[in-house]
């Protein structure tokens, strides 16, 4: 609970701090480069090596950071429900051939992949959502597919096959929304995966691309100028391990209350 | 065990072509080509490009082609590095790596099981606590994280140790690299040993040995360890992708001249045939890899070559 509080000041913080800040995420000031942070001055967190405000590009980097992740997991979902339930409702051999694809694809460093499309691709954030998304669906899929065996067999799911109801139909309508519990908790994991991935991206530089930013992007500016000024590395470094943490420790303990399967 | 084995590997052809399939389609899709310049070129001078480079015949032709290739280890020429083939330059950079890569899944296995199994044993004393809050800490720290913040605090501030890669000689300057790439994995590796640990510490054969006045020592070491171990053993799959992908990233940051670096280098270049050949050569890596583990699984546990 501690961490969902501290997330939802941080998200707080880095909607509202740059609509207070006199300071835009753009404008440089070659009068003040690097400076150091100063808890009385306007400059919470210094600034860059080409003088931009440092705080503001750092909400704003939470800001991407957490965009991206919840639009990839949310990517991830549809993708992982939709083929999770067919596979789990329809069963039998088309279950297990569609499962034995699942398991190929686990055994794949998907992430390089990623880098390939990346390359081959113009780098813009539709594809970033949709490449990250696309890698995070395994384990979704597995676990939706776990829970519409056993729902496949309830009488709700039986009453609505005698009244003839269609398979998709049944699928969506009527499979999707019991799974929501189950979902909802295995979200709350895909998320801090989905910043993993696109911070990674972006540290490389083939993620967000300049002038917009990401904590990803941020560390590996900071570490270009990690001699003179620790600062422009640690702010975010540090932002991204809070974020990080807090998403894991609340994944966690929503499993520990939602998933009883899976004791501690 | 052999019969084991050998459908186990069959079971990789699949897999293995579906990588080349997907990676080789996906960089073929890309629109512009590798050769695009600021300024356009005469249409003759593209012309014969594209023939050198086989780009004007069909697809199927140049998979075909590429496919052939592959199985007697010719990935292509690179397109940047324009006297190397990418065959050559995995091959110069590939040891470096691997032999980083090995460092780090050694260190994170010994650390590892260690902390896993010391906090199992004093299971929700202070020092379990402690171990698992870091160990959590590890996991959702990433190495891009983890490795320059140990550079600015040990090398750059203390100077206990080199920060780069060139420069310096010795073994000193593996130190960190490795560091920082086994860190999430001892993490990982704890968190698993501590639970199957704990699940083997309650089991009857233990308390059976306990019974006897066995000690702790011994009932770890001779009971315990070996199946607390095989979930370990099924991580190591995981587990390998992912130092791959941290020593992508250690490598940039360390300036050390391995594969990883190749291929962030490639990205950005936009080195079509050098970063395909390099994700066939990572994806088979891991592939196999994971088969090696599959089969040591088996060999340990009787019970999965049944099935």
């Amino acid at each position: 609970m501690v961490s969902g509080g501290i997330l939802a000041g941080i998200v707080v913080v880095a909607i509202l701090g740059p609509l207070i800040s006199p300071h835009d995420y753009l404008q440089t000031n070659f009068d003040a480069l690097l400076q150091r942070p100063t808890l009385s001055g306007a400059r919470l967190f210094g600034t860059d090596d080409l003088g931009r405000d440092l705080f503001v590009r750092a909400m704003l980097g939470v800001q991407v950071t957490i965009v991206v992740a919840i639009v990839a997991s949310i990517v991830s979902l549809v993708i992982g429900v939709a083929y999770g339930a067919i596979a789990g409702y329809v069963g039998g051999r088309v279950d297990a051939v569609m499962m034995r694809f699942v398991d190929t694809l686990y055994a794949l460093p998907f992430i390089f992949f990623v880098i390939l499309l990346m390359v081959a691709f113009e780098r813009n954030f539709l594809l970033i959502f949709v490449a990250i998304g696309a890698i995070n669906w395994l384990d979704m899929a597995r676990i939706v597919r776990g829970q519409t065996l056993s729902l496949r067999e309830r009488e709700f799911v039986e009453a609505a096959r005698l009244t003839g109801v269609s398979t998709l139909r049944i699928i969506f309508r009527h499979i999707a929304p019991n799974l929501l519990g189950v979902v909802i908790v295995y979200v709350t994991l895909t998320i801090p995966q989905a910043i993993l991935v696109e911070s990674f991206l972006s540290f490389l530089g083939l993620g967000i691309q300049e002038p917009q930013t990401s904590l990803g992007g941020l560390v590996d500016a900071g570490v270009n100028q990690m001699e003179g000024a620790s600062w422009m590395l640690l702010i975010p470094a540090g932002l991204l391990a809070i974020v990080l943490l807090c998403f894991n420790f609340l994944g966690d303990a929503m499993r520990d209350v939602f998933d009883a399967r899976n004791p501690r | 065990m052999l019969r084991y084995a050998l459908l186990r590997l069959l079971g990789a052809i699949p897999t293995l072509l579906l990588v080349i399939v997907l990676a080789f389609l996906m960089v073929h899709a890309a629109p512009g080509g590798p050769f695009d310049a600021e300024r356009a070129l005469p249409a003759e001078i593209e012309a014969n490009i594209a023939a050198a480079y086989h780009l004007d015949e069909p697809l199927y032709q140049q998979f075909v082609r590429y496919l052939k290739g592959l199985v007697q280890g010719d990935l292509g020429p690179s397109y940047r590095y324009r006297d190397h083939t990418v065959s050559e330059l995995i091959a110069t950079a590939f040891p470096l790596s691997l032999k980083l890569g090995a460092m780090a899944m050694l260190l994170a296995l010994i650390v590892g099981v260690a902390a896993g199994s010391l906090a199992a044993l004093r299971r929700n004393t202070l020092s379990d606590r402690v171990l698992m809050m870091l160990a959590m800490t590890g996991i959702s720290i990433p190495v891009f994280v983890i490795a320059p913040v140990l550079v600015l605090f040990l090398a750059v501030r203390l100077q206990w140790l080199p920060a780069g890669w060139s420069g310096n000689e010795g073994a000193a300057r593996f130190l960190l690299p490795v560091i920082a790439l086994a860190l999430p994995q001892i993490a990982y590796i704890a968190r698993l040993t501590r639970a199957s640990m704990i699940d083997v510490l309650a089991s009857d054969f233990v308390r059976t040995a306990r019974a006897q006045g066995l000690g702790t020592a011994a009932i770890v070491r001779y009971h315990a360890l070996k199946p607390a171990m095989l979930p370990v053993l099924s991580y190591l799959g995981p587990a390998i992708a992912a130092i791959l992908t941290g020593s992508v990233v250690v490598e940039e940051i360390f300036g050390i001249p391995g594969l990883g670096q190749f291929f962030v280098r490639g990205a950005l270049n936009r080195d079509y045939t050098l970063v395909l050949g390099i994700v066939i050569f990572y994806a088979t890596l891991v592939v196999l890899l994971n088969l090696v583990v599959d089969i040591l699984y088996g060999a340990i546990d009787p019970r999965i070559r049944r099935r």
